[in-house]
């Protein structure tokens, strides 16, 4: 239970730290930090290959498609973020 | 060993959070994406170092080596073919693809476990309620993106109390699978049962309204990586996961606001496109309209100082965003100060007109957002307004019983000419007539935005 707490805190205290950050985003840029956030939720790629190292067939089964599925997120979202980005350029 | 994995992640979770600071001005965004991606590949290689990974042996690294190419190469392939137009729709995929994988994860874990506390069962079936749904909501998105399914056919009576006996039963099966963790058919039939709930959900949301959801799945697809985050005790799943959470409940709200609608209503799908109070178009178009032509508007051009372009949904339907870039740079050759004016909803999603623009080589300072840009409209020659309706209707300010009242808009009509390129008068997403093209200061010109574009690049060429 003290394992969850520490958790729950953490969770808690991120959300208000995603607050404060996001914020800040102007309109402008409000496309790239939705695929860019999608991008880094793409984290989900850590527990995807944990769950691959288990000797149970089914659970590699289904963490192959989790990983396939959370890289398309991280290269997917960070390539095409950076293709938005690379486009915004100041007057010369 | 376990520790410094555990470093690794907290180094990877602040990356994202720099990146995503970063990315609050467009001279430093290229570099906190890349803030991100270089915490994402931290993740990844600590991760290859686990204890449980290296005792799968040379199996384990050949199956995640293999996971990894093939994700690697749909996600780019996806992210290097896919059109600026289409971003709402890749957006919406990523968000479904995020929720799969942690439906998976969660499914892969309670396989897995061997003495399932408490923690990882209520987290297991959160995962599996919430990856379920924002999986199949993103797909029902894209169709309806894309126009495939109409509004009337997917607001079949009964949907309300239909999704909520679907979403009593997800929670009575998530009860029981916390209650018989062994039962892993039980986990499926969750899935099975949420996923339906996902489609239930998003069906009645109006096309037009799509952006809205979109957003939303994206704030759900980051509580599922957090949930996800809870099923395997992982600290940089769930700071990530509320980060993302965050993000899409702040973009929603945002557009909420910008559209003058609750977020209860636009997820109802109770409004939009439906028939609106108010009085008919006859009474307030009338005789009051005036048309113009490419040449009466290049006339107009020679003598102004000052032009605002404000471009709608119909300039990003029309593809008219090169042709705009080379009007705007053709006027400031003249001399003239031209700016772009971007409502908040502009585009089919947040942020969206931004990148049309950008991608047609408009420089993002010229891109002025509606606060920054409404006090301007008085002391503007003439506002182009591109395929916009209900963004600049001046009801929104004067009649409190209109469907949009309240509504922040645009306020061209303070100009002292408007413009507005529009193939007909016909009304925008919220159904009402506007004022502003009947208006003495207003000018039609009916056409299509791009052809229109076109024609008025001609005509201020030969002056």
């Amino acid at each position: 239970m003290d394992d969850f707490i520490m958790l729950f805190t953490i969770f808690v205290m991120a959300i208000f730290v995603g607050f404060a950050v996001i914020n800040k985003v102007p309109p402008l840029l409000h496309t790239p930090l939705m695929s860019g956030s999608n991008a880094i939720s793409g984290i989900t790629i850590v527990g995807a290959m944990i769950s691959i190292a288990t000797p149970n067939t089914l659970t590699t089964i289904l963490g192959f498609i989790a990983i396939v599925f959370a890289m398309i997120n991280v290269v997917g979202g960070f390539m095409v973020t950076h293709r938005m980005l690379a486009m915004f350029k100041r007057k010369d | 060993m376990q520790n410094a994995i555990n470093l690794a992640y907290l180094a990877a979770s602040v990356l994202f959070i720099l990146g995503l600071i970063k990315l609050s001005h467009p001279r430093t965004a290229v570099f906190g994406n890349q803030l991100g991606a270089i915490g994402m590949l931290i993740a990844i290689l600590a991760t290859l170092l686990d204890r449980q990974i290296i005792q799968s042996g040379i199996s384990g690294y050949v199956t995640i080596f293999a996971g990894l190419l093939v994700g690697g190469a749909i996600g780019a392939t996806f992210a290097l073919k896919v059109k600026m137009t289409s971003m709402p729709e890749m957006v919406a995929l990523l968000n479904g693809f995020g929720g799969g994988a942690s439906v998976l994860i969660a499914g892969a874990a309670l396989h897995d476990a061997t003495d399932p506390t408490l923690q990882l069962t209520v987290a297991t079936v959160a995962s599996a309620i919430i990856g379920s749904v924002t999986f199949w909501g993103s797909l029902v998105a894209i169709v309806k993106l894309q126009d495939l399914v109409s509004d009337k056919f997917s607001r079949f009576p009964g949907r309300q109390p239909l999704s909520a006996v679907v979403g009593l039963v997800c929670i009575a099966l998530g009860l029981w699978v916390v209650n018989s963790p062994d039962s892993f058919a039980m986990y499926w039939i969750l899935v099975v049962v949420s996923s339906i709930l996902g489609l239930l959900l998003i069906m009645p949301i109006g096309g037009a309204d799509m952006p809205v959801a979109v957003a939303l799945l994206n704030s759900y697809s980051g509580l599922a990586a957090a949930a996800a985050g809870f099923v395997l005790s992982n600290n940089s799943l769930i700071i990530t996961g509320s980060l993302v959470g965050a993000s899409g409940i702040i973009l929603s709200q945002i557009m909420c606001k910008a559209m003058n609608r609750s977020l209860a209503n636009v997820l109802s799908g109770t409004v939009g496109g439906e028939s609106a109070v108010g009085p008919s178009a006859d009474s307030v178009y009338a005789g009051k309209v005036k048309s113009t032509s490419a040449e009466e508007v290049a006339m107009l051009f020679e003598s102004a100082r000052r032009v605002v372009i404000v471009p709608g949904y119909g300039l990003a339907v029309s593809q008219a965003q090169h042709a705009v870039r080379d009007l705007a740079r053709l006027l400031e050759e003249r001399g003239i100060e031209v700016e772009f004016a971007i409502h908040p909803v502009a585009g089919r999603m947040p942020g969206h007109m931004n990148v049309l623009l950008a991608e047609a080589d408009v420089a993002y300072d010229k891109l002025k957002e509606m606060d920054e840009i409404n006090p301007s409209f008085e002391r503007t020659d003439v506002a182009l307004v591109i395929g916009a309706n209900d963004v600049v209707n001046p009801v929104a300010r004067t009649d409190p019983k209109s469907p949009i009242a309240g509504m922040p808009i645009l306020d061209v009509d303070k100009a002292r000419t408007v413009v507005v390129i529009k193939r007909s008068l016909s009304p925008g997403f919220a159904g009402i007539p506007n004022p502003l093209f009947a208006a003495d200061n207003s000018l039609m010109y009916f056409a299509d935005g791009r052809k229109a574009i076109t024609d008025l690049v001609t005509a201020v060429k030969e002056l």
